[in-house]
């Protein structure tokens, strides 16, 4: 069961310039209770994005009109907290391909990898950039290069690299997925237990 | 031969292979799974037409969703009974162990991994749940996994995994009276922050940590993903050993003695690198509560909250947002305010331990008027040595209820939801917004301040009533 394929792209984006978004805010526990791997995009966000009677919170970013794009902006320390696989499904679910921040808790970028989900990692300052670039025009496009590893503010063409494990970039350009991976190393695995005793 | 850490030596004892720039095959001795992240990694396995590859390694205990009373009642919530029947339904397909609902030995998994003794130094044990790291208190390389992982274990018995960075966390000296292993574990997060061990495993050492109780280590170990680190280990030692000893999944006999002189090999050598050292004074710390919407916002209980008058652009956004949500100004002090709730339970301070810790505080006085009191065994084994042991004499006498074994208000998945507005001191690991219900405000502590907090409904300094 592949991932999908990630592909170079252009979008605007939507800023969340909070700090440590932990998967609590990204999906609150008690949507956690699904048996399948569908409908989490609709609670992204959940507590933010709409209010104690269920209507949609005026303003926040995934509520208006003004903010659009694939390209999720958020402050540092983001997906810090529990383990659920659930927040990288519910924000690729959303329709998000890209997180930028400029720390990623690790739980959340191995998470995010397996799903297809790219996180990217850039300096603070750039980060702040960024978000004043979004401030000033929401319209404002980014190019995700991920051949290249580089994200670039189309309009001033200032461009930031950003790491990736080059295991987990051919995995992401090519659609593959760890478990076939693994199944396909059954043989060494039984080999390597049975040298432990 | 090269120094070795200890974290190295149990990683590296279980490489299967490394793939060239990538991660590594990590074998994975121990797999635990409960209801909430695992269905969907046995629905990819079936889409796969996979088997589970070693069904014996894997045990299973429904405890995130269930309710905490009435547990012999069919659960009454729809979706959460769904998940646990889908849990049951799966171990029986595929040859799991379960330790079901009303089992004698169900109960948080990571509560009842070391006490069946499926927890053992120098093992890789992972499961789809952050704070697996508590099993690193035995000297075992534990982490949380997602379920994509969790599926990879299922189906191979390994994960891909890129080596962590090490650090080691010297706590040395003496602790003060009524200043346990909580307060150290929510004085290093203030200390290196919310995200300080990301990228890092870290391994605790010093005389402050080695004189720790088992269960105060995997307190300890448990809120290591609270400061971004994959997982926090111990060097087993005498006390480790003599826990391990005798529990049903110990090895017994010739496999105990060869397994001993294993784990006594399993220390960090003299000389070994880290990429990253902390030392602090045990002397220094204090009863510790938090006061914002993430651990590392804590502080001593008797101090003010800080006045963020250094913070800059989203630090200061992050700051503000952070005490509005909870209703405190900066610069105030937390010690006296009103508290609505109080928990004590979850795999951070579920434990048998930590019930004796409060009732003997609690004796002979009484629960304060204005005070919800949520009491909840971390396991079956813990409630039935509290019933044992007069615990819950105790409590009843002081006006508080034993629940059932479960996670309860630690997240709030089931019923026990901490309602909008409320304060909650609460001993379990997030204080995130809206962890323990929607709006609901969690201020982090040990069992020690709860039990103060319970007696007078004030945030109290449990030294003064001692
Ligand atoms: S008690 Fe809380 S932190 Fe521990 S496993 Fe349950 S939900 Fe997770």
């Amino acid at each position: 069961m592949a991932i999908d394929k990630f592909i170079t792209f252009t979008s605007k984006a939507v800023p969340l310039p909070i700090e440590n978004v932990d998967t609590d805010q990204i999906i609150p526990a008690r949507f956690l209770k699904a048996v399948e791997r569908k409908g989490f995009g609709d609670n992204l966000f959940r507590d933010w994005r709409y209010d104690k009677n269920n209507q949609p919170v005026p303003g926040f970013v995934l509520n208006t009109p003004t903010y659009s794009g694939t390209i999720l902006v958020a402050g540092k320390n983001f997906g810090s907290g529990s383990s659920r696989e659930h927040a990288a499904w519910a924000i690729y679910d959303f329709g998000f391909k890209v997180v930028v921040s400029s720390f990623f808790a690790d739980i959340f970028k191995n998470n995010a990898l397996n799903n297809g989900l790219l996180p990217v990692q850039v300096e603070g300052s750039f980060l702040e950039k960024i978000f004043s670039v979004i401030k000033e025009d929401a319209g404002a496009e980014f190019k995700v290069d991920l051949i290249e590893q580089k994200f670039t503010i189309v309009k001033t063409g200032e461009a930031a690299s950003f790491d990736i494990n080059p295991y987990k970039k051919e995995c992401l350009l090519n659609g593959y997925d760890d478990i076939d991976y693994l199944v396909s190393c059954r043989d060494e695995i039984t080999a390597f237990e049975q040298g432990r005793h | 031969m090269e120094a070795k850490t200890l974290f190295d030596k149990v990683w590296d004892a279980h490489v299967v292979k490394k793939i060239v720039g990538g991660p590594s095959v990590l074998y994975i001795d121990r797999h635990f799974i409960h209801e909430v992240t695992s269905p969907v990694a046995f629905v990819g396995l079936e889409k796969r037409g996979l088997n589970v590859f070693h069904p014996g390694q894997t045990f299973a205990t429904p405890d995130h969703n269930i309710p905490t009373i009435d547990q012999d009642q069919p659960i009454k919530d729809e979706l959460s009974r769904n998940q646990v029947n889908k849990l049951t339904a799966n171990c029986q397909k595929h040859g799991i162990t379960l330790y079901g609902l009303n089992h004698k030995w169900a109960g948080i998994i990571h509560v009842i991994g070391p006490e069946l003794g499926l927890t053992q130094p120098g093992m890789t044990i992972v499961c789809g749940d952050s704070h697996t790291s508590t099993h690193g208190a035995f000297g075992a390389l534990a982490f949380g996994i997602g379920t994509s992982e969790v599926e990879m274990v299922l189906a191979s018995q390994c994960v891909l995994q890129p080596k962590p960075k090490k650090m080691r966390i010297t706590v040395n000296g003496t602790l003060h009276k009524g200043v346990i292993s909580k307060d150290i574990a929510l004085y290093i997060i203030s200390k290196i922050s919310a995200s300080g061990g990301t990228g890092y495993f870290i391994e605790y050492a010093g005389s402050a940590i080695s004189s720790l109780s088992m269960e105060a280590r995997m307190t300890l170990c448990n809120m290591s993903i609270e400061c971004g680190a994959r997982g926090g280990i111990i060097a087993p030692d005498e006390k480790t050993f003599a826990y391990v000893k005798g529990r049903e999944f110990a090895p017994r006999g010739e496999a105990w003695d060869k397994a001993l002189a294993y784990w006594k090999t399993l220390k960090t050598d003299e000389g070994a690198m880290f990429d990253d050292e902390y030392t602090f004074d045990a002397a220094d710390i204090d009863p510790m509560i938090t006061y914002g919407t993430n651990p590392g916002m804590g502080m001593g209980i008797k101090a003010n909250i800080p006045d963020g008058n250094d913070l800059k652009g989203t630090d200061k956004i992050t700051f503000e947002k952070s005490l509005s949500y909870m209703g405190f100004k900066a610069g105030e002090k937390l010690e006296g305010k009103p508290v609505d709730y109080v928990f004590v339970g979850s795999c951070t301070n579920g434990r048998i331990e930590d019930l004796r810790m409060f009732a003997e505080f609690v004796k002979g006085k009484h629960k304060a008027g204005n005070v919800v009191a949520w009491i909840v065994p971390g396991s079956k084994q813990v409630e039935k040595q509290a019933e044992e042991e007069g615990l819950t004499e105790i409590l009843k006498a002081a006006g508080f209820q034993l629940r059932q074994p479960g996670c309860s208000a630690c997240l709030a998945m089931n019923d026990d939801k901490i309602p909008a507005g409320k304060y909650s001191v609460s001993t379990s690991n997030r204080n995130f917004e809206g962890r323990q219900g929607p709006n609901s405000r969690t201020l982090l502590a040990s069992p020690l301040v709860a039990a103060a907090a319970a007696i007078t409904g004030k945030i109290t300094d449990p030294r003064d009533l001692m």
